[in-house]
């Protein structure tokens, strides 16, 4: 499997995801956000960080970069894209993913290990999580609260395109575990051909026993599995 | 524009001064010199009052690549990597704008680490408020830590340690002191001194504005009923321009286009050129107009002081202009040449073609004033009569009330804030005795820590020196640990006075004595003075920030109890001393008396003792006892591992209360199995190093025998709620 990191200005969780990809053999490229077209790849990222300084609103910047017409149409073709923290907010300003990330709920950052129920494991990205579906991941962000009106809600719900959702250390989705104030406690969401993913916690931050945890691991297995 | 005796008071310069420099350039200077002078010559930056005693600290050990004087230090951790690291206060501006004042204490410190070619790896922090009580606190606290989270959590930094305090004294001087540690390669580091003539000059990163001028001068005078109207000295940070020219600068230091270069920061274009120019022995030539400006109609006077953030001052070898350029073009970041070197070791400053100053280098840095300043012996607190009837007092009551009190409550609100586990490699979070973080792609990694402690050194300024010291040493060991050097960031009043001169003479002395004895060298630092408003100072503040070196990750230790039935011991001896404690303190609102005595021999021996125990693997946990004593410190434990204790007071001759809450130094508290027990008593008794076995893990409650037994999620909520009632914040679990 081939994939592309896109590196935006103030990205910060490029190289991570990169070392990430590349603990389970998948062939990355860094791709600049000034190019216009993507290499050869299956699997395109976009990282966390602080894009364009999230000037105007998170994510929004980066969405209009020379490079996302290309990402656009790779997942047009059905190309996986994984967005993770910022690289959410970017999918979402793309219109790739639906809904809206305000700020948390609390109006503060917040960085911590949360409780995930991965409520859709039929998706090239969960598949592995099968076997294990309460995990633990670190969020980091300031924008992580999904948003969304009742009806998209529904049709996110009905359509089993919800990923993960934050709960506690039973996999019960309870108020108390929610972290940001997000809808329905979604963590993260797929687009409809469930080849795009985009999620607020970071995978990429836990795929070592050494770093308290390898729940991260599996997302990354999953992907190589086809 | 005439200089009168008001302009020059303005820029803090004092009338024997303005004599000095009239004799050194042997002319009259105009207002640009002038400006430049107060920009040179200020406490800051000169260190005039400090030089002297800065001298006598011990700096250098095998492992020391580079002591003070650059803009970090530099330690060996062996495979050709080392690394850089420095504390640097930015106690004035955070107190008049918090947020961005402590924001660009972050952004200035991380300067400094990545100037050196290093790559930051982690910051930390050291954070000192007033009473909780006080009506600006509130406030106060919440910028800071926002501020300290806005910058760092953009760069994509790891905040992995600090430490959260509250006293009255700093009621109108808060205290913000951030550290950044890097990771370089020993064959490639940079740095700021100047070589070879004729080689360009090159500006890069942010415009200059007209934000920050005289911000350097500001930090470095006492604080009146006007402080607020200095907003205007402070800077503006944005770390999304810090984090490209960061990308940009190492980008651009994989070959060897550099000769040296040297950050922005206090006293901006004019300290970094001058201390470029002087550090090579060479001259310095500058067109004003090529700096890249802001605002409009800039002067030379307002280019040459602004403070302007995320700038950096680059010689390079010449011919190398247009690849620089386009890294610096590729990251969206000004690039301009603005000069040059030169032979006459003056700084020569051109606007329009037009020469607006010229002063000889040496006056500026060599031939600045340096002080020997009056200084008094500091009238220690005595032992005096103890507060009456604490005996009486509940154990159970008194544990709960000092885990509920503002600084000694579990500080996870604050670092919460921080993205602790950017970068992929942060092994011990926030929260233990050091944070540990990954040396990338190895099985190494640094152990950090930050630590002061005011009220000893206010009652004993040599002892509480020594202290900081030692405490920094245990909170390295616990982690499994060696190590290696240390950084501090000084913080006092007024050093005009002599008492205040006295307590900085005397800090000086224990830290230099601590260093000495432990091996363990300050190779970076910085001198905070003047933090005194309407005649009352600060208590002496001395924080050190301590690096170690752990070989192999797999032997990290953790302060967690890890399972029920282990033996719980207290390696040291406990004396009781309840002076200066935290039980006194919060308890009995008793502040008087003498800190714990410090013995370097028990440290050092105790020390290495704990970590030949972890190395051998024959312990389970292990954290040290400081403020709050052994009770808290098991209390800790227990709250992190989730884990309970079972605990008897050995006969002892002093009494309960001096046992559990005494302050006494070189004490750790160890978890052992029962497999264990007998190698790790043999290697105790053969080291001669004092030790009580006091009791057992066990599921769920602490039990202390007699006295009481709480369940451990009850003893968390102790610890934990007091910051989210203090801003009535209660989202999420």
């Amino acid at each position: 499997m081939r994939s592309s990191v896109i590196v935006f200005p103030g990205s910060n969780c490029d190289r991570d995801v990169a070392v990430a990809l590349e603990k389970f053999h998948i062939k990355n490229q860094m791709v600049w956000h000034n190019d216009t077209n993507l290499p050869k790849t299956d699997l395109v990222v976009l990282p966390g960080g602080f894009s364009y300084g999230d000037y105007l609103r998170t994510g929004c910047i980066a969405s209009k970069s020379k490079i996302i017409d290309d990402v656009i149409r790779h997942a047009k073709k059905g190309g996986l894209i994984l967005g993770i923290c910022n690289g959410f907010q970017i999918l979402i300003e793309a219109g790739l993913l639906p809904g809206i990330l305000l700020r948390n709920i609390g109006l503060r950052f917040l960085s911590k290990n949360v409780f995930l129920k991965v409520v859709n494991t039929d998706n090239q990205f969960c598949l592995n999580y099968k076997n294990k579906d309460i995990i633990q991941l670190p969020i980091a962000h300031n924008e992580g609260n999904f948003f969304a009106k009742k009806e998209l809600l529904k049709m996110l719900e009905d359509n089993n395109l919800i990923a993960f959702k934050y709960c506690n250390k039973n996999g019960e989705i309870e108020e108390n575990s929610n972290p940001n104030g997000s809808s329905n406690n979604i963590a993260g969401v797929i687009s409809e051909k469930k080849n795009i993913l985009g999620m607020m916690p970071h995978p990429e931050r836990l795929i070592d026993p050494l770093l308290s945890g390898e729940d991260g691991s599996i997302l990354f297995t999953s992907l190589i599995k086809s | 524009m005439k200089i009168t005796p008001e302009i020059i008071d303005k820029h803090g310069i004092k009338p024997d001064e303005y004599k000095k420099i009239i004799k050194l350039i042997g002319k009259n200077p105009n207002l640009l010199e002038l400006g430049i002078f107060s920009a040179m010559w200020n406490e800051h930056c000169s260190y005039k009052s400090s030089k002297k005693y800065l001298k006598t600290l011990p700096i250098k050990n095998d492992k020391v690549i580079q002591g003070p004087g650059e803009n970090a230090g530099i330690v060996d951790i062996e495979d050709n990597d080392a690394i850089v690291f420095k504390i640097e206060s930015h106690n004035h501006p955070s107190f008049i704008e918090p947020y961005q004042g402590a924001a660009t204490g972050v952004g200035g410190i991380l300067r400094d680490v990545f100037t050196m070619g290093a790559r930051p790896i982690a910051t930390l922090n050291s954070i000192h408020f007033g009473s909780h009580l006080h009506s600006k606190t509130k406030n106060l606290l919440n910028g800071v830590v926002l501020g300290i989270g806005g910058y760092g959590n953009c760069m994509g930094i790891p905040t992995i340690g600090g430490e959260v305090k509250f006293n009255s004294s700093y009621n109108e001087n808060i205290l913000v002191n951030a550290m950044a540690v890097g990771l370089v390669k020993k064959n490639k580091i940079f740095y700021s001194k100047a070589k070879g003539i004729n080689q360009p000059v090159i500006y890069v990163g942010s415009k200059t504005g007209r934000d920050g001028i005289h911000g350097a001068s500001m930090a470095s005078n006492k604080f009146d009923n006007n402080s607020e109207q200095k907003k205007p000295t402070v800077q503006v940070g944005d770390p999304f321009t810090e984090k490209l020219l960061l990308e940009a600068c190492l980008e651009l230091m994989k070959d060897n286009s550099i000769i040296s270069i040297q950050d922005m920061g206090a006293a901006g274009l004019t300290s970094s050129s001058v201390e470029m120019a002087s550090k090579g022995n060479l001259g310095i030539e500058l067109e004003l107009e090529k700096v890249p400006c802001r605002e409009e109609n800039m002067t030379p006077y307002e280019i040459m002081l602004s403070e302007s953030q995320e700038r950096m001052l680059l010689i390079l070898n010449s011919g190398k202009e247009n690849q620089a350029k386009k890294i610096f073009s590729k990251w969206g970041l000004d690039f301009s040449i603005i000069g040059k070197t030169t032979n006459s070791k003056n700084l020569i400053l051109n606007y329009n073609g037009n020469e607006v100053a010229n002063l000889p280098l040496s006056s500026l840095s060599k031939d600045a004033p340096e002080y020997d300043r009056k200084w008094i012996k500091s009238t220690n607190s005595k032992k005096t009569e103890n507060p009456k009837n604490f005996k009486s007092l509940k154990i159970s009551t008194c544990l709960e009330k000092i885990l509920k009190s503002p600084n000694n409550s579990e500080k996870s609100w604050v670092w919460e804030q921080y993205d602790h586990t950017v970068m992929g490699d942060t092994v011990q979070k926030p929260g233990g005795d050091s944070g540990v973080i990954r040396i990338h792609g190895k099985n190494k990694g640094i152990a950090l820590t930050v630590d002061s402690s005011a009220n000893y050194c206010l009652a004993d300024p040599v002892t509480g020196a020594k202290q900081v010291v030692c405490e920094t040493w245990r909170n390295l060991i616990s982690v499994g640990s060696k190590p290696l050097a240390i950084t501090n960031c000084l913080n006092f009043g007024n050093p005009e006075k002599d008492k205040i001169m006295g307590q900085f003479v005397e800090t000086i002395d224990g830290i230099s004595q601590a260093c000495t004895y432990l091996d363990f060298p300050v190779v970076s630092g910085n001198v905070s003075f003047y933090n005194e408003t309407k005649n009352n100072s600060i208590p002496p503040t001395p924080t050190i920030g301590g690096v170690g070196l752990i070989k192999n990750l797999n032997n990290m230790m953790t302060k967690n109890f890890k399972e029920p039935e282990n033996h719980i011991f207290v390696i040291g001896k406990t004396l009781g001393h309840l002076y200066q404690s935290e039980f006194f303190r919060e308890i009995m609102n008793f502040n008087n008396g003498p800190p714990p005595k410090v013995n370097l021999f028990n440290e050092k021996n105790n020390g290495l003792l704990i970590l030949d125990l972890i190395s051998k693997k024959l312990v389970s946990s292990v954290h040290d006892i400081s403020s709050g004593g052994m009770l808290i410190a098991l209390s800790e434990m227990c709250i992190s591992g989730k884990i309970g204790a079972k605990i008897r007071i050995p006969n002892n001759i002093i009494g309960k209360h001096e046992y559990l809450f005494g302050e006494d130094q070189s004490r750790y508290i160890v978890e052992i199995s029962e497999k264990n027990k007998k190698e790790a008593i043999k290697i105790l008794e053969k080291n001669s190093v004092y030790y009580e076995v006091i009791g057992k893990t066990q599921k769920d409650y602490l039990d202390l025998e007699k006295e009481f037994k709480i369940n451990i999620s009850e003893l968390s909520k102790f610890n934990s709620i007091w910051f989210k009632n203090y801003f009535e914040e209660n989202y999420g679990s």
